[in-house]
């Protein structure tokens, strides 16, 4: 059975039976398992990667289902935390896989401990500030990782390779924050599918030893504009990078990280971001008021919205007040939606 | 004023004359995002002095953080 199963695979060449051993052997993280992260956790289970770790905070919901592959109608009802929901599945479909499902708000102390095990780390998150904790995590502990981002039907992704590729931080010149998120333009499928087909496939060659194919670039698609992007952007290494070259890992600092606080009897949480972070305040009014269900109001110096069962203002300097709720993660859940 | 940007035709008004101005057309200024022009790698602070003609070709890509 299990030599059978993989046979399609062992088949290909450039994998053979020491890549399929390779991948037996191997531990992939997966940060974030919503869709990006469903979809590229099925592909590694189903391709024999002998152990996953799942991390998310979140719980399945009824707007899940549409692009979130692991996921049932019986996981939304039972409000089932998306890496159980996960797990459950994906011990069906391969039981050869170890699967560790991490119910936890994936910050600095908790990647410390879990990526140091890793081969490779994949990034399925919803935002940028994770991204630049896993970034910079990576670096430090010198571990390949795979960014992958999508929205409405844009994609793009980036393998970071340790000592060789430039970094995330080499190639943003700021973290952007414009409210452009898929609780407000959307997102279809097909979108996902192609950056988790990429993300999964530079997996398997890190796995596998083939890094002499790794893309090396920075890939990007339109996929319902028909647009596809390819940069070399092997020059913009920057070699004062505070992240893959002065490794000074900037984001894994106290001051960098998103500040919350709750305030006594107001059942609100306050959202600070670091300073880095540019609100685009006018943008982040379009971007949600495409998503009819958004009550939205603004003056000139906050905005604010119902949706669900809370209430988010949004001031200039970007402090965020999310009312309707004491808890923290779930604040946060709720800023990376519809904040971005 | 014809330009290829991302595999598409686009004609620019003539008064764009840089990147910059092409990004801010575009309606891109707020995003982090890279721009190759005829195949040369632009750094952000490239994007003012790199002019732009007839027939150029372009590549622009911005980052996003759904997922």
């Amino acid at each position: 059975m299990v030599n059978n199963r993989y046979h399609r695979q062992m088949l290909f060449e450039p994998i053979g039976e020491t890549g399929q051993k390779r991948l037996q052997e191997s531990h992939v993280v997966i940060v974030g398992v919503g869709a990006l992260g469903s979809s590229s956790a099925e592909m590694l289970a189903r391709a024999g990667v002998g152990t996953l770790t799942l991390i998310d905070r979140d719980y399945v919901e009824e707007t899940n289902l549409q692009r979130q592959q692991l996921f049932s109608e019986e996981d939304v009802r039972r409000q089932t935390p998306k890496v159980i929901a996960a797990k459950k599945r994906l011990e069906v479909i391969n039981h050869f896989t170890t699967i560790h499902a991490e119910v936890i708000d994936a910050g600095v102390d908790e990647l410390e401990l879990i990526v140091p095990k890793a081969d490779v780390v994949i990034d399925a998150t919803d935002n940028f500030d994770t991204r630049l904790i896993i970034n910079d995590i990576c670096q430090k502990h010198q571990k390949p990782w795979i960014y992958g981002a999508c929205v409405a039907s844009y994609g793009v992704t980036f393998t970071v390779l340790p000592e060789e590729t430039p970094c995330l931080q080499c190639l943003m010149d700021h973290i952007p924050s414009d409210g452009a998120t898929c609780d407000t333009v959307g997102i279809i499928s097909p979108a996902v599918q192609m950056v988790v087909s990429h993300q999964v496939t530079e997996v398997l060659k890190i796995i596998t030893g083939n890094l002499d194919t790794l893309s090396g670039k920075l890939i990007a698609f339109d996929i319902w504009k028909n647009q596809q992007m390819e940069l070399k952007v092997a020059s913009l290494k920057d070699d004062k990078c505070p992240s893959c070259v002065k490794k000074q890992y900037p984001h894994l600092t106290y001051q960098s990280q998103l500040k919350t606080a709750v305030l006594c009897g107001r059942n609100t949480v306050q959202i600070r971001t670091s300073a880095e972070k540019i609100i685009h305040f006018d943008e982040m009014k379009q971007h949600l008021e495409r998503n009819k269900q958004i009550k939205l109001f603004t003056n000139p110096y906050l905005l604010s919205f119902e949706v669900d069962k809370y209430r988010v203002v949004v001031f200039r300097d970007g402090r965020t007040l999310i009312h309707g709720t004491k808890n923290v993660q779930e604040a946060k859940k709720v800023y990376y939606q519809y904040v971005g | 004023m014809e330009i290829t940007v991302n595999g598409d035709v686009l004609t620019v008004k003539e008064d764009i004359t840089n990147i910059e101005e092409l990004v801010q057309e575009l309606h891109l200024e707020k995003k982090s995002l890279i721009v190759e022009h005829n195949q040369t790698i632009l750094k952000k602070d490239k994007h003012k002095e790199t002019a732009i003609s007839e027939g150029d070709k372009l590549e622009i890509v911005h980052f996003v953080g759904g997922g």
